[in-house]
């Protein structure tokens, strides 16, 4: 085991840490999308390599050569000093890294840029009402009518639709191939008349979600990502970004750390809570956890470098890193007792009501992307080798 | 021997819940939660005419004259039907503890109209329970200088305060020197205000201290602990019966064992949390001995019990439970409410251990 990163990396990691300190005035804290403030970090960030690194100049990226440990520790030190990184959300996470991957040299040129300078904002119109786990059963349908798609049907549990400015859409365009085969990948804006997005509040009471109903929309022929009848692929191209993604135990990290502090904070009758050994093991048990999924993230990120196999390792990330997340702002809760109870503007609150909206938030991500059974689905099958559950072709009685 | 509810218990169970199915739906609880969060008065008359808000009013002043134990279970209806009332304070609290400190005249000032429901009670007990912070209120001179946090209904007629010497008072909302806040929070079934005193009136239960002070916040933990267990029948119920229904890869969800197992193991958590409270609801009034030790347990315990319950039974609704549409989100934020009002499991815990000389 040769744990050091190198010379030239810990150079590295101490001008990011200069550069955040000088910096972190300008860093957004809760800044809308497409704000100056947010779009500007983006651009500084992109110009110092710390976003975006590896895509290529044309593109509006960094273009620096793949290097893993420098992600790395990018990661570490934006999460060490809780100050926001590069932007995130649907398009950059999801969209670019798939059409980095697979995209037409045209729409490379056409949408990376604008989408990683925050000037383009996407939303992922995978689920619908009868297709959650179940995605490949989806029937938003696509017909070809001349050098257009005419797009029908509906998507629900968008997330950003309403802010979005384009959406990437998995639809029906096969309809007699078998159900995985039948999907294409579109790209198409928002605003294409047809197109009606109608709001759903979820369980923090934020905005968040969508349904989105589409009607005649029709889509310019090449806004399609790879070819007909591969959307299926395309998709689980993306999936794989997004569960990296979900509960990344950097985040995990940052958030900890301002745990730790909310418990020297807070206090039951004259004790700290971090006083009180019971809170302080749990928050020992939860740290424990948080450096497993760190070092697993290191174990993940080495086998990439070596070619070695790390199936399982990345197969639980965010099943676990979900699940740790909402018991660490869980544990935020308890510690602070009927105050961990206030949520909505006040001068009763704490850290602007963040424990109680990601308590929220992270059982909503434990459920969205693939819900932990899905996962503990695939990492039995997968990962485990275990016999898949036998299929139904037809619907089974609700009486079976 | 007999150990479960009794007949009367499930006849007032069945009452109660009927009406409040039928005229406290989950439209009107959202009607309500949008609301300033005064008294849903359409509610409270009908639990007004059950004779249900004068449970524990003794007979000569109007009410059932009933035990804690009756009153608890009618608290698992209200938590089932997740109902915006101020029961626990009004019904349950306040009258028990009126009519232990209370002298004759302020019983007859304040319990004939609790038991006829024209005048409600919020709580001002937080101080008493792992308070945080630095809050609290002292009377002297017969005047309350302080501030009481954490203090339920804002909109109530009268606050009963324990101040930091474990002594009662009741407190009029129109006193002078009264500042009230609200304290917005996740649970918008019950609203929470911060009451700040300074020489402010306040009527004084002469018979008070600490003996009774605990006695009225086992019954209140215990009542708590009933209102989670409804709330949490109510969500594996609702689980139970949407993954009856949802299809996913042609076949209805209830059918992958993960689903079956995850509400199996939901009531596996329930039932045992049952037996454990009704014991705790008999021993407030029949075994006082043992009613404090199982009031910490009780309340403890379901508190745990009713968190892994609201995180489980949302996962079994998929995105359904995180979105607003279905509402399950009312009962997950009620039992996150009680498992933090009046004490949280840690501390229950510690008290529990300090009842049996465990602890220092
Ligand atoms: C916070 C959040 C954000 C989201 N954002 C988006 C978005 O931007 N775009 C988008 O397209 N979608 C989005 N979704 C939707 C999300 O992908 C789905 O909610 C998710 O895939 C689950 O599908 P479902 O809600 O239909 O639940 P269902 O599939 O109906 O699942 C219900 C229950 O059945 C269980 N279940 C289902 N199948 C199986 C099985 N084979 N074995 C065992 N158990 C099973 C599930 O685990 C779950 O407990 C989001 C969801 C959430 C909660």
């Amino acid at each position: 085991m040769d744990l050091s990163y190198g010379p030239q990396y810990d150079t590295y990691r101490q001008e990011l840490r200069e550069f955040i300190e000088t910096h972190r005035d300008q860093a957004p804290r809760n800044a809308p999308l497409k704000s100056d403030a947010a779009k500007s970090w983006q651009k500084l960030l992109i110009d110092h390599g710390y976003t975006a690194r590896t895509i290529p100049k044309e593109y509006g990226g960094h273009g620096g050569d793949p290097d893993l440990l420098k992600a790395r520790i990018i990661g570490e030190e934006f999460a060490r000093a809780q100050v926001p990184g590069g932007l995130g959300g649907q398009g950059i996470s999801m969209l670019v890294p798939t059409l980095l991957e697979l995209g037409s040299e045209e729409q490379k040129r056409q949408f990376i840029p604008p989408t990683l300078a925050g000037e383009m904002v996407w939303c992922q119109g995978y689920s619908e009402p009868n297709a959650g786990s179940d995605l490949a059963s989806l029937r938003t349908s696509a017909t070809l009518d001349g050098d257009e798609w005419v797009v029908n049907g509906s998507k629900i549990w968008t997330s950003t639709a309403h802010l979005a400015d384009w959406i990437f859409c998995l639809v029906r365009t096969e309809s007699d191939a078998p159900k995985h085969q039948g999907i294409s990948f579109l790209l198409f804006r928002m605003d294409t008349p047809g197109i009606e997005i109608s709001p759903l509040v979820d369980m923090t009471l934020a905005p968040n979600f969508n349904e989105v109903f589409f009607t005649d929309v029709r889509v310019p022929k090449e806004q399609i990502v790879g070819k007909r009848g591969e959307g299926w692929y395309v998709a689980n191209a993306i999936l794989g970004h997004e569960r990296d993604s979900l509960g990344d135990p950097n985040a995990t990290l940052s958030r900890m750390t301002r745990l730790i502090e909310l418990m020297k904070e807070e206090t039951i009758g004259n004790e700290r809570i971090i006083d009180n050994p019971v809170y302080r093991d749990r928050l020992m048990k939860i740290q424990a956890r948080v450096m497993s999924l760190r070092f697993n993230d290191l174990r993940v990120l080495s086998s990439r470098l070596n070619n070695t196999d790390a199936r399982l390792p990345r197969m639980i990330s965010k099943l676990q890193g979900t699940e740790l997340r909402h018991e660490l702002e869980g544990l935020a809760i308890d510690a602070m007792g009927e105050t961990g109870l206030m949520y909505g503007a006040s001068e009763f609150l704490r850290d602007g009501g963040s424990w109680q909206n990601q308590y929220m938030y992270f059982l909503g991500l434990i459920i969205g992307g693939g819900t932990s059974q899905i996962q503990k689905n695939i990492i039995s099958e997968r990962g485990l080798g275990m016999p898949k559950e036998p299929k139904f072709e037809q619907s089974s009685s609700k009486t079976n | 021997m007999d150990f479960g509810l009794s007949e009367l218990q499930l006849s007032m169970q069945e009452n109660v819940n009927r009406f409040l199915a039928e005229e406290a739906s989950l439209d009107r609880v959202r009607e309500f939660a949008a609301s300033d969060h005064s008294l849903a008065e359409d509610i409270w008359t009908g639990l007004v005419n059950l004779g249900v808000v004068g449970v524990l009013v003794p007979e000569e002043y109007g009410g059932l004259g009933l035990s804690a134990m009756d009153a608890a279970v009618i608290g698992e209806c209200l938590g089932n039907h997740v109902t915006p009332v101020p029961y626990l304070a009004t019904c349950v609290v306040a009258p028990r503890a009126i009519a232990l400190a209370g002298t004759d005249s302020q019983k007859d000032e304040y319990l004939p109209k609790i038991a006829d429901g024209s005048k409600t009670i919020g709580l001002a007990l937080s101080e008493a329970c792992a308070a945080r912070g630095k809050n609290g209120a002292s009377v002297r001179n017969g005047k309350l200088t302080g501030t009481a946090s954490f203090v339920s209904d804002p909109h109530a007629d009268y606050w009963l305060l324990a101040d930091r010497d474990a002594r009662l008072h009741v407190i009029a909302n129109d006193a002078r020197n009264l500042e009230v806040k609200v304290m917005p929070q996740v649970d918008r079934t019950r609203p929470l205000c911060e009451l700040a005193f300074s020489n402010t009136p306040c009527d004084s239960l002469p018979n008070s201290g600490s003996t009774v002070l605990q006695h009225v916040l086992d019954v209140a933990w215990t009542t708590l602990a009933f209102d989670t267990l409804g709330a949490a029948q109510s969500m594996l119920d609702q689980a139970v019966e949407y993954a009856m229904n949802r299809e996913q890869f042609n076949r209805v969800i209830a059918s992958f064992q993960a689903v079956k197992h995850m509400c199996a193991e939901m009531a596996a958590e329930i039932e045992p949390s049952r037996s454990l409270l009704w014991y705790a609801g008999y021993a407030l009034d029949e075994a006082p001995d043992d009613a404090h030790l199982h009031a910490c347990h009780a309340k403890a315990h379901m508190a745990e019990v009713g968190t892994f319950v609201a995180k489980t039974a949302t996962v079994v609704h998929g995105g359904m439970g995180f979105t607003d549409l279905l509402g399950l989100h009312y009962w997950f934020k009620r039992i996150g409410f009680n498992r933090q009002y009046l004490g949280g499991p840690e501390w229950l815990r510690e008290q529990a251990a300090i009842a049996q000389n465990l602890a220092a």
